[in-house]
C-alpha cells in the first residue's frame, strides 16, 4: 500500500492519466510508478497458406517466428519507453520528483495483480469509444479484479473542486464513505453525499450516518437524498452542482447479475465526463 | 469469463477461419489415408477427425493446436481390426478416452519432464518413417493396378505440392495436388486405384452408435491392452505437439487440461463411429505456418472437414490413391526431423544413442510406446551413469603410519558405489581409518550398504572406523524431497 501507478498505453490518454496520477501522488504524499505492459500483440503472421511443409519446417518456422517477434518486440520496447519518458515528463512539470517508470511483459491485469500489495491507487484512462486492445475496453476486468482504489480519468484531467460520492447504503458504498474520510487525497474539498432512494427515515438515518463519519474528519458535507432513476438522478445531479470528481463503491454485484440487469459502475464509468473513483 | 471467450477463440478470427479451412484440406487426404493404415473404411477416419477437432477445439488445454485421426494411433489398431473388427475398435476408443481423462486427474502429463529431448526426437523421426513406411503398399508393383502411371502420378503430385508455394501461397499446394491429379486420372481415362475403392466414405453427418461389442471381461481383456498403448501414445504424441505449438507461438499451455480434453474427444468419436486420435504434430504446425492461433482454427477444420466430405463425397471417392500417397509423403518429410541427423555428429554420444534407438524401437515393433520407454529408460540409464562419475576421494596418511583419512567427495547410489568401495585400500595395515563424508551424498540403501561393507572389512583388518560427517551425507536417502525444496537446506546439503 505505497504507490500510485499509473497505467500508460500510449493512446491520447496518456497525458491525462499521467496529470492525474501526479495530483494523486502529489495530495497522498506517495511515489508514483509509471506503469506501461507490453501485452504480447496477438497479432497474426503473414499468411502463409501454402499448407505444405517442407525439410525442418518446424525449425525454420520458430526462427521465422522468433525473428518477427524479435522485431515487433524491440520497437515496442523502444515505443513505451518514449512514453513513459513522456509520461514522467509531465509528471515533474506537475510537480512530482523522481517518478518511476516500470515497464513489464504480459497481461496488463496478471500484471496489475502481481503488484497489487503495493498499489495504493491505480490511475487508468477511459477511451470516449471502447477501443479494442486498448486500457479502456478492459476497464472492467481490471476494477473486478483488483481490489485497490481505481481512479479512472476521462481524456481530459482538471484537479478536482467539487467531490460527489454516490451513496446507498449498503456495505461497499459505506466502506467507500469510511475510506473518503480517511484519505488525505480528498482532504479539504467540499464533498456533496447523494443518495438515489426514497424519502424515508431509514434512508435519512443512513446518510446522518455518512455524514456524521465524514464530518468527524473536518470534511465539509452537503447531503441530498433524490428521488428517481439511479443514474439518470445522478447524472443530473452531478450537472446542477458542477461536480468534478465522483466516488462510488464498485460492483457490488455478481458478474452473473451484471449479465441480466447490467451494471450501475459500468454505465457510470462510461457515461461520465469526470474522473470517476472506484472504491471496493 | 467474457474476456477469456474472447482471448482464446475470438483475437485471431481471419488468421484463424483461413488456417482452419487450410487444415481441413489437408485434413481430409489424411484422415484417408489413416483409415486405410488401420483397414477400416475412409469414413471411421473422417468421423473421427471431425469429432476430434471439435471436442478438442472446446476442452483442449493447447489452443491452435490440430487434433484428428492420426498415424500413430492407425498403426497401434491394425491387429485389433484384423482379429476383431470395427466394433471392438470402437469399444477400445472409449475406453482409450477414459483412461486418458483418468490420466488427466493423475496429472500425469507431468511426466511428460522424464522425456527428454531426444527420445522426443526419436519419437517425431519414427512416426515420420512409419508414415512413410505405409505409403509403400501403394507403391508396390505386385499390388494390383499399382503401375507405372501411379509413379508418375505420385511424382507429379509431389513436384506440384513443392515447387507450386513458387507460384503462389495463398492457395494450399496439396489442394492443388488433388484437384490436378483428380482430373487427369479422369479426363484421360487413367485405371488406378481411388479413394472409393478404398471403402465408404461419409454420406451424413456422424449418428450417435453404441459400440456393438458384448459388455464381458472378455471384451475388456481384448480391447485393453491396446486401449492402453493408444492412451499412452496419443497423450505423448499430444503433449510434445503442444510443446512445439507453444515453442512456435510462445504461449503457455495447460498440459493436464489436454489430458482430459483428449480424453473427452477420443470417447466423443468412438460414440460417434470415429477411431481413437490424438494430436498431429504435422498438422499443427501446417496449422501455425498459416497463422492459425485460436480455439477457432481447430474448430474451423473439424466443422470444414466434414462439411467438404458430405457434400463433395462423390469428388472425394474419385482422388487417386497416387495424389494421398505424395500429401502423404509430404507430411512424412516435414514431420521428420532433419536437422536430428546433421546434429548426430555434434550431440554428445548418449544422446544420439538414445535418439536413434527409440527410432529402432518404434520401427520394429510399429509401436510408439515402447520406444518411447526404451528411450526413456536409456537416457535415465546414462544419466545415472554421468552423476555417478561425479565422486573422488583422497586420503592422507598420518600418525606414523598408522592412521589414514579418507576424505569422500560426491554422488553415492546405486551406479556408483562400487566405485566407491574401490576407493578404499584394505590391504594397507593401519591402526586407525576415519572416513569423512561431509561432502559426499548417500542417495539410495545401495550407498548405504557399500559403507557397512567398508567399515565392516577395515574392522575384520583390525582396523579402527571412525565416520565424519555421516548425518549430513545421508540427508539425501530421506524421500520427502519437499524438505529439499526450500533454498537454505539446498544450499545446506550441497555445501555441507
Amino acid at each position: 500500500m505505497s504507490d500510485v501507478i499509473a497505467c500508460i498505453d500510449g493512446t491520447s490518454l496518456s497525458t491525462a492519466v499521467s496529470d492525474a496520477a501526479a495530483w494523486a501522488a502529489l495530495r497522498l504524499d506517495a511515489p508514483l510508478q509509471l506503469l506501461h505492459v507490453l501485452d504480447r500483440a496477438e497479432s497474426p503472421t503473414p499468411h502463409d497458406l501454402s499448407g505444405s511443409i517442407g525439410f525442418d519446417s518446424r525449425e525454420l518456422l520458430l526462427q521465422e517466428l522468433a525473428a518477427l517477434d524479435e522485431k515487433r518486440g524491440k520497437i515496442a520496447l523502444e515505443q513505451g519507453r518514449l512514453m513513459l519518458e513522456a509520461a514522467a515528463a509531465r509528471a515533474v512539470a506537475d510537480g512530482v520528483t523522481a517518478p518511476q517508470q516500470r515497464q513489464r511483459h504480459g497481461d496488463l491485469i496478471e500484471t496489475l495483480v502481481e503488484q497489487e500489495q503495493s498499489t495504493r491507487l491505480l490511475v487508468m484512462g477511459k477511451h470516449d469509444h471502447h477501443l479494442h486492445r486498448h486500457i479502456g475496453s478492459r476497464l472492467e476486468s481490471v476494477v473486478r479484479t483488483l481490489h485497490a482504489p481505481i481512479l479512472v480519468t476521462p481524456p481530459t484531467f482538471q484537479p478536482p473542486q467539487r467531490v460527489m460520492i454516490a451513496f446507498d447504503g449498503s456495505t461497499t458504498s459505506r466502506k467507500a464513505v469510511d475510506r473518503v474520510a480517511g484519505s488525505p487525497l480528498l482532504r479539504g474539498l467540499p464533498v456533496h453525499l447523494v443518495m438515489v432512494a426514497a424519502d424515508t427515515p431509514a434512508h435519512h438515518n443512513q446518510l446522518a450516518w455518512a455524514r456524521h463519519t465524514l464530518e468527524a474528519n473536518e470534511v465539509s458535507v452537503t447531503t441530498a437524498l433524490v428521488p428517481g432513476e439511479v443514474e439518470r438522478a445522478l447524472c443530473d445531479y452531478r450537472q446542477q452542482q458542477g461536480v468534478d470528481l465522483m466516488v462510488m463503491g464498485a460492483y457490488g454485484h455478481s458478474v452473473i447479475r451484471r449479465f441480466l440487469v447490467g451494471s450501475t459502475t459500468t454505465n457510470m464509468i462510461r457515461d461520465a465526463t469526470i474522473p470517476v473513483l472506484l472504491l471496493r | 469469463m467474457i474476456t477469456s471467450i474472447r482471448n482464446s477463440w475470438f483475437f485471431n478470427i481471419r488468421g484463424d477461419l483461413l488456417a482452419g479451412l487450410v487444415v481441413a484440406l489437408a485434413l481430409i487426404p489424411e484422415a484417408i489415408a489413416f483409415s486405410i493404415i488401420a483397414g477400416v473404411d475412409p469414413k471411421v477416419g473422417l468421423y473421427a477427425s471431425f469429432c476430434i477437432a471439435v471436442v478438442i477445439a472446446f476442452v483442449g488445454g493447447r489452443p491452435g493446436m490440430i487434433s484428428a485421426a492420426t498415424g500413430a494411433m492407425a498403426l497401434l489398431m491394425i491387429t485389433l481390426v484384423k482379429e476383431h473388427g470395427l466394433q471392438y475398435l470402437l469399444a477400445a476408443t472409449l475406453l482409450t478416452g477414459v483412461l486418458q481423462i483418468a490420466a488427466g486427474y493423475l496429472q500425469l502429463g507431468s511426466l511428460m519432464r522424464f522425456v527428454s529431448r531426444s527420445v522426443v526426437t526419436g519419437f517425431v523421426n519414427a512416426l515420420a518413417i512409419l508414415i512413410f513406411l505405409a505409403q509403400l503398399p501403394e507403391l508396390d508393383p505386385t499390388t494390383p493396378g499399382v503401375g507405372w502411371p501411379v509413379y508418375a502420378l505420385t511424382a507429379a503430385g509431389l513436384a506440384i505440392i513443392y515447387l507450386f508455394p513458387y507460384l503462389t501461397r495463398a492457395i494450399p499446394s496439396p489442394l492443388v495436388t488433388i484437384v490436378v491429379l483428380t482430373a487427369i486420372t479422369l479426363l484421360f481415362g487413367i485405371e488406378v486405384r481411388t479413394v472409393g475403392d478404398m471403402g465408404e466414405l461419409p454420406d451424413t453427418l456422424p449418428l450417435f452408435l453404441w459400440p456393438q461389442v458384448p459388455l464381458t471381461w472378455e471384451t475388456l481383456a481384448i480391447i485393453f491392452p491396446y486401449a492402453l498403448s493408444m492412451a499412452v501414445v496419443g497423450l505423448l504424441e499430444s503433449l510434445m505437439t503442444a510443446t512445439i505449438v507453444d515453442d512456435l507461438t510462445d504461449t503457455r499451455s495447460d498440459k493436464n487440461r489436454e489430458c482430459k480434453g483428449q480424453g473427452v474427444a477420443n470417447i466423443t468419436a468412438g460414440l460417434f463411429g470415429g477411431m481413437a486420435g490424438c494430436a498431429m504434430i504435422g498438422q499443427s504446425v501446417i496449422n501455425v505456418k498459416s497463422g492459425g492461433r485460436g480455439r477457432l482454427s481447430t474448430l474451423t477444420a473439424g466443422l470444414l472437414l466434414l462439411l467438404m466430405v458430405v457434400f463433395a463425397g462423390d469428388w472425394v471417392a474419385q482422388i487417386p490413391m497416387a495424389a494421398l500417397v505424395a500429401v502423404m509423403i509430404m507430411v512424412s518429410i516435414g514431420t521428420f526431423s532433419w536437422e536430428s541427423l546433421r546434429n548426430l555428429r555434434r550431440h554428445p554420444p548418449s544422446s544420439s544413442i538414445v535418439m536413434v534407438v527409440t527410432v529402432v524401437v518404434v520401427v520394429t515393433t510399429h509401436n510408439l510406446a515402447f520406444g518411447v520407454l526404451a528411450g526413456v529408460l536409456l537416457a535415465a540409464l546414462f544419466f545415472a551413469n554421468k552423476v555417478g562419475q561425479y565422486q573422488y576421494a583422497r586420503s592422507q596418511i598420518s600418525d606414523a603410519g598408522h592412521h589414514r583419512t579418507y576424505q569422500i567427495v560426491g554422488q553415492i547410489f546405486f551406479a556408483s558405489a562400487d566405485k566407491f568401495i574401490d576407493f578404499f585400500d584394505f590391504k594397507e595395515v593401519l591402526e586407525r581409518v576415519t572416513i569423512d563424508l561431509t561432502q559426499a551424498h548417500f542417495w539410495d540403501i545401495t550407498a548405504v550398504t557399500a559403507l557397512d561393507k567398508v567399515v565392516l572389512k577395515f574392522r575384520r583388518e583390525g582396523t579402527a572406523v571412525e565416520l565424519i560427517g555421516l548425518n549430513e551425507a545421508s540427508a539425501t536417502i530421506v524421500d520427502r524431497f519437499t524438505v529439499h525444496q526450500r533454498s537454505d537446506t539446498v544450499d545446506n546439503l550441497l555445501n555441507h
